[in-house]
């Protein structure tokens, strides 16, 4: 099963299964010391209903592709490159990168069709302002019901997301909450206009571990039931492999490999997802030496030319992998992209077929 | 270890850290306790590595700063041995702690605000050595090098500026500061949070080689329990202030005692996609200014008890080195419970 090498990863064309669609964006900012590419051509559809995973570690791009969804990237920063669609159930599209500062598809995009879950709830939520207005003002922004009504939904809203005695609740400032009281605050918001997507940006980083599994397993709940897909950003491959349908990871601005959770987290096949997965100290694993990746993440200013993985992979091959252009995202398998011009070489005994 | 090294190089004894919380009033009437730090006891032995874990507020960070007499502890003892006496560290008067502090260190959670931005590399590594006039002149430039070379940097590092190196770097740097004094007792709070995954691997990797090959004690303050098992010897698990478990760290992660130390060693997601979590605890981490009578962890403790809303248990030893702070683990006095 031999592939064209330089063939990219087939994606689900089909607008009924996909619900954002991102395809070669780039992202820069421009420093004192030059432009930065924080966004390097990163092409991801996210499908419908379920939840996909963005991972990587700092300043790999997971943020700024998603805050460029939401059209967020502010000054010295611009979306340089690329195009974004949303495809809300009703069968239209948006060109998200098309609309312009002023127009009102991009209010109504903003919190209303794509809305986010930040990392730190205490930053997401003012201080000045009770819970129930905050969440109030998003209903009343992007549905047409009188405050009343808003007060009503905002009051059943914080019922799902399990805050007891919500109806009191309602009237408490933030500050009047807990870390985990308040990130189910941010998910109420987030989740009370019923939106076509969920971006949500480390939900769990700031959480201590047990409100985290609280937490995590609220999303899963609340996922399945009111069928909404969530574009998960985060660096903790545990939350990943407990959280997730399909995972994509990120190095430098570019997705080096992606798949479902399963087949990625079991049979990684670029250098770089084995490492990470490999550097992962785990509860089952003895005490010995832990494996690391050598090096560390180069500045987004001088990226390496070749494969941008290349001065920290054990794989590497002088004059192959340290050349040219960034090796593309091709197709391993059915579903399953790597972005590696060695896989072949460095898995020769695989059966793809059976992995996915 | 050898039987030599059987006296601990640390002792706390009933360490005590309450904050008073003030009214805004203008008599500042107290109007309230936080008992950040209480009754925590644990020896510490040569060259051993004790874990500290806990959820934040739970104390770690406060009890490794009082042990440190950064923070003026409010009861208890912190034996320190060295040069074969033990001083208490609680005990003794500012002045005579200075010449005591080349012997115990600090590594920090956050490489980019525990490193001064406007001083060089070498001047922040060289520091302790002159504060404590070991060394100057050529004497210190070669010690701050070998340092450097000791954790992985490279000489010319020396004239750089933190801003210039990436978040692991700037932990060896820490690192480094924290070792170059040579000391018998390292509290690293955190050292490994604050970097990205690929990176924490080298950072514990240096930590134990430099451990073993400078024969460290090290209080490890952490809230990853994957990193603790993998780095520390014993691990004393806080909640609300209090060391709820202590045990070797196999003992612990295979058998764990106390609710919480199974609900937190629960809660960690596992990477693997089929091992699907369990078992999610209820409730909020509790506050230290405001703690329910009896046992803190009773309002979130699946096998609660009517004892437990009532009477604080104490810390008990149910097997031989395996300490629990829990009324359902309890048993008469000299007996061990036994293995399931």
């Amino acid at each position: 099963m031999a592939l064209p090498a330089n063939s990219t990863v087939e994606r689900t064309a089909d607008r009924a299964d996909v619900v954002l669609e991102i395809e070669d964006l780039h992202v820069s900012f421009r420093t004192e010391t030059g432009v930065v590419r924080a966004v390097d051509g990163v092409t991801l559809s996210v499908p419908r209903g379920r939840i996909m995973g963005l991972v990587g570690e700092s300043g790999c791009g997971k943020s700024v592709t998603a805050y460029s969804v939401m059209r967020l990237i502010e000054k010295p920063g611009w979306i340089s490159g690329g195009a974004i669609q949303l495809h809300p159930r009703d069968g239209t599209t948006i060109d998200v990168t098309a609309l312009s500062e002023k127009d009102d598809q991009l209010y109504d995009l903003r919190g209303g069709k794509v809305s986010m879950i930040f990392q730190e709830p205490m930053t997401a939520l003012s201080p000045v302002h009770t819970v129930g207005n905050q969440i109030g003002e998003a209903i009343l922004l992007h549905q047409d019901v009188s405050s009343a009504q808003a007060e009503r939904l905002a009051i059943d809203m914080l019922r799902k997301v399990g805050i007891p005695g919500p109806e009191t609740r309602i009237d408490q400032y933030p500050f009047e909450m807990s870390g985990g009281m308040r990130q189910r605050v941010v998910i109420a918001m987030a989740l009370v206009c019923n939106p076509e997507l969920l971006i949500a940006d480390e939900p769990t980083t700031a959480l201590d571990v047990t409100i985290q599994a609280q937490i995590m397993a609220l999303m899963k709940g609340l996922q399945r039931d009111l069928g909404t897909s969530i574009l998960l950003i985060t660096h903790d491959l545990g939350v990943v492999a407990q959280m997730v349908d399909d995972v994509a990871v990120m190095y430098l601005g570019r997705i080096v490999e992606q798949a479902d959770v399963r087949t990625l987290m079991k049979h990684p096949r670029h250098p770089y997802t084995e490492g990470l997965l490999a550097s992962l100290p785990s509860l089952s694993m003895d005490k010995e030496e832990l494996p690391s990746i050598a090096g560390s993440v180069p500045s987004l200013l001088e990226i390496p030319p070749g494969c941008p993985f290349h001065p920290r992979c054990p794989y590497c091959e002088r004059g192959r992998c340290d050349v040219g252009d960034p090796p593309p995202l091709r197709e391993w398998a059915q579903g399953h992209g790597v972005a590696c011009v060695r896989a072949e070489e460095i898995h020769p005994e695989t059966n793809r077929e059976e992995e996915s | 270890m050898d039987s030599s090294l059987h006296i601990p190089l640390l002792q706390v004894k009933g360490l005590c850290k309450h904050f008073p919380v003030y009214n805004q009033g203008f008599f500042k009437r107290q109007a309230g306790l936080v008992k950040a730090c209480d009754d925590v006891t644990f020896d510490l032995m040569p060259g051993e590595t004790l874990g500290l874990v806990g959820e934040s507020g739970s104390g770690k960070t406060t009890t490794g700063r009082t042990i440190l007499r950064a923070l003026q502890p409010t009861r208890g003892q912190v034996l320190f041995r060295t040069n074969g006496s033990a001083v208490d560290l609680a005990a003794l008067p500012a002045k005579q702690l200075k010449p005591l502090r080349a012997h115990m260190q600090m590594i920090f959670q956050d490489p980019f605000s525990s490193l001064n931005p406007r001083m060089a590399v070498g001047d922040i590594v060289g520091e302790p050595l002159v504060i404590h006039g070991l060394a100057k002149g050529k004497n210190l430039t070669d010690r701050v090098v070998a340092m450097l070379e000791k954790v992985g940097l490279k000489p010319e590092h020396r004239t750089r500026y933190p801003h210039a190196f990436s978040g692991g770097q700037r932990q060896r740097i820490g690192i480094a500061r924290a070792l170059i004094l040579h000391p018998s007792l390292i509290v690293a709070d955190e050292p490994v949070s604050a970097l990205d995954v690929s990176v924490q691997g080298q950072v514990i990797n240096l930590l134990r080689a430099l451990q073993q090959e400078l024969g460290l004690s090290c209080l490890f303050i952490a809230h990853d329990l994957s990193v603790v098992k993998h780095i520390c010897d014993r691990v004393a698990v806080m909640y609300a202030g209090k060391i709820v478990e202590l045990a070797a760290t196999d003992d612990l992660f295979t058998t764990p005692r106390h609710p919480y130390t199974k609900a937190l060693l629960s809660a960690v997601p596992s990477p693997d996609p089929d091992k699907k979590m369990s078992f999610v605890l209820e409730g909020e981490v509790a506050d230290p200014g405001n703690l329910p009578p009896g046992c803190s962890f009773n309002p979130r403790c699946p096998v609660v008890e009517e004892e437990c809303m009532s009477e604080a248990p104490q810390l008990e030893e149910i097997r031989p080195g395996h300490f629990v702070r829990c009324h359902t683990e309890q048993c008469p006095k000299g007996q061990w419970i036994r293995e399931e």
